[in-house]
């Protein structure tokens, strides 16, 4: 059976530093089936009609990480992009395939960008290797598969930059870790076997730029080719370093966490009032005055506007309704061992994932071992 | 059609102007709305920072109690509150014997959460449940001629999978075509589907009010007159911390930031003074006139 080739178009950005000018976009005509890959597509171009083409590969199936650019304003690999799929996701029906070098990394040549200036730096900054327990046994290390199963998700990492190309915490604060970084970083902070695990979480917590530098905003998790989620490792992370160690850091991520909490076990509904100076450390703690008398301009316009009440700062209309939520945050943080569902190890009961926000199946399960009923209970201080 | 409404912490807190103006817009709509008194705040994702499983049972909590009420479904007008439930609801139903455990604590309230719940964003149900050749055959005031930038959230467009966005629900695309819809020319600019800032505005501020100060910049920058969001807590450091955001990045911005109801409430003919907006810290003076009228449609003769 023969395959029919489709013609497509790609729009590529390019850049030769060595011309003098700057960045500009050329598009090129292609035929090729549509189940090939945006990669195949542009190996073709560099090797019939410009050799000139800049772009870094070479697994060609996911595995290596090399080709990661940008495809239609979103992040992934040339390799895994099928033609005819990014055609279809081009831009008001265009059918153009634009590809342009990932984000918050210097340009190179074409599309590709210094990995090494960025990633790689940052992936240094979180000591990406086990350090030992001791005494290092004179075998192998014997650990249950269950201990394990925790940090599968951020082993499948392929260091393809695409996380780290979209941050939009790295667009305001270059100095942010970075999401591959920080999951990275989980991956040993989970490990049984690694001696380091507060001081680990010290370090990030600490670090303006390290976990509570997260914006939470999901683009890392959309733009992992690989399932990685680093900003689920992130909340695990910031989790294990707030609940488990009580770490009180300097940037007031565990204080703000801990302060949400409270609102809302006291209030039912967040008291925005109480929250900003609580995240502080009190209305009248030192951390907390400079940032309520830089906001006075904006409080007392609020104020003015009759946005806020000044009896609805002071208290709280609707705190009366929820005098019995007290109890249920009470029952569930006394617990011994801390309820963690991961769904990436889990997978979903039955065939069928349940119904995404009501429009039907949406989601594809990728658990690859069950753990029991699908709950990964953290013993808590549990050491193996 | 009746919902279960849940309009989550902050439209009754710091930006009292949404919920009262979803309380204007809804009957226009024919929504009636079954306000939800008793459920608590979804956790915006620092609670499940704190603990999962405490997120996942509030939740849950909030999900049971809509599902008391005779709602066809259950609505709400934050897209934090979408994007941390449908996390939390996507564990639940994922798994029966988490949701039973889960459902243990529940019972001491009389409350259980039974698997499937449809949640809704106005914006989703504008678009699925009412239609937008129904909503434009309610429009009186086209907004003509007005320029607006939409800013979704991130709750709300990511991840694409988890809340359901696929080509049979372009969930990314809704909010340009309800102000298109609406009359509105939809303006593209670099903050669409970005980040705010706000959940780590008492972590880092400066980058926090970097963020909201670049898209405001980037929206003014391509003739906005205004933005439309469907998230409270976006508006809170776009619109309450403008100011200060127009100070980290030195730059006057003065770009009023509409609640989703507000911009929908002005197409379908209700006044700038019953959907709250004098009580926005940068007044919407680009979109409105004072004495009532919409700029766009002011412009527009035969509008």
């Amino acid at each position: 059976m023969t395959r029919s080739l489709s013609g497509y178009t790609l729009r590529l950005r390019r850049f030769d530093p060595e011309s003098g000018k700057g960045p500009y976009w050329q598009e090129f005509k292609v035929e090729l089936e549509g189940h090939r890959s945006v990669l195949d597509a542009i190996l073709k171009l560099r090797d019939e009609v410009d050799g000139s083409i800049g772009i870094r590969c070479s697994c060609r199936q996911a595995i290596c990480g090399s080709c990661g650019v940008r495809i239609n304003d979103k992040p992934g690999l040339a390799c895994h992009t099928h033609l005819e799929r990014a055609a279809q996701a081009a831009s008001e029906g265009s059918r153009v395939i634009q590809v342009e070098p990932m984000g918050n990394m210097p340009v190179i040549k074409d599309l590709i960008v210094d990995m090494d200036a960025v990633h790689w730096k940052k992936i240094r900054r979180v000591t990406p290797w086990l350090i030992n327990k001791q005494p290092v046994p004179e075998r192998e290390y014997i650990v249950s598969h269950e201990s394990m199963v925790d940090v599968t998700q951020s082993m499948g990492c392929i260091q393809c930059g695409a996380c780290v190309s979209d941050c939009l915490s790295m667009e305001v604060d270059p100095e942010f870790i970075g999401p591959a970084q920080l999951a990275k970083a989980y991956r040993f902070v989970g490990d049984p076997r690694d001696a380091r695990q507060y001081e680990r979480l010290k370090d990030l917590a600490e670090d303006p730029h390290g976990i509570y530098d997260c914006t939470h905003c999901w683009m890392c998790i959309d733009a992992c080719p690989k399932d990685v989620a680093p900003m689920s490792q992130i909340m695990r992370l910031r989790r294990l370093a707030g609940s488990e160690h009580q770490i009180e850091d300097r940037n007031n991520g565990h204080r703000h966490e801990h302060a949400f909490t409270e609102n809302i076990a006291r209030n039912g509904l967040l008291h925005e009032a109480d929250l900003l100076s609580d995240s502080y450390g009190g209305k009248l703690s030192p951390r907390a005055v400079p940032v309520l008398l830089g906001s006075l301009p904006v409080i007392l316009r609020a104020l003015m506007r009759r946005k806020i009440t000044l009896g609805h700062a002071l208290l709280h209309p609707y705190r009366r309704r929820y005098k019995d939520l007290r109890q249920l945050f009470e029952s569930i943080e006394r617990r011994e061992r801390r309820y963690e569902l991961n769904l990436y190890v889990s997978g979903y009961d039955g065939a069928e994932p349940a119904q995404a926000a009501g429009n039907g199946p949406a989601m594809v399960a990728t658990g690859t071992s069950g753990v029991g009923a699908g709950q990964a209970p953290r013993e808590e201080g549990e050491d193996i | 059609m009746r919902v279960a409404y849940w309009p989550g912490c902050v439209s009754r807190g710091f930006t009292p102007e949404l919920h009262g103006s979803m309380a204007k817009v809804a009957p226009l709509l024919d929504i009636e709305l079954v306000e939800m008194d008793r459920a608590a705040c979804c956790g915006a994702g620092v609670i499940a920072e704190h603990n999962q499983e405490l997120a996942d049972t509030l939740n849950a909590r909030t999900f049971a109690l809509a599902q008391q009420t005779d709602g066809e479904l259950m609505m709400n007008i934050c897209s934090t509150c979408q994007g941390a439930q449908t996390e939390c609801q996507q564990r639940l139903d994922a798994n029966d014997a988490y949701r039973d455990h889960v459902n243990e604590t529940l019972a001491s309230e009389g409350l259980r959460y039974e698997r499937g719940l449809t949640n809704k964003n106005f914006l989703w149900l504008l678009v699925e449940e009412i239609g937008l050749a129904a909503l434009q055959a309610k429009v009186t005031r086209p907004l003509s001629n007005l320029r607006v930038g939409p800013f979704y959230g991130c709750y709300i467009v990511r991840p694409m999978d988890q809340l359901g966005i696929d080509d049979d629900h372009p969930r990314h695309r809704y909010l340009q075509w309800v102000i298109e819809a609406l009359g509105g020319t939809v303006v593209d600019y670099a903050g669409v589907y970005k980040c705010c800032g706000f959940p780590i505005i008492t972590m880092n501020r400066e980058a926090s009010l970097r963020q909201a100060g670049r898209h405001l910049g980037d929206a003014l920058d391509a003739d906005a007159d205004c933005l439309v969001t469907p998230c409270p807590l976006c508006h809170l450091n776009l619109d309450l911390q403008q100011p200060l955001a127009e100070k980290v990045i030195g730059r006057e911005l003065g770009m009023p930031v509409l609640h989703l109801p507000q911009l929908v409430g002005l197409a379908l003919g209700l006044e700038p003074r019953q959907l709250g907006m004098s009580k926005h810290v940068v007044r919407p003076a680009s979109v409105i006139d004072w004495s009532a009228a919409v700029v766009g449609a002011r412009a527009d003769a035969q509008a």
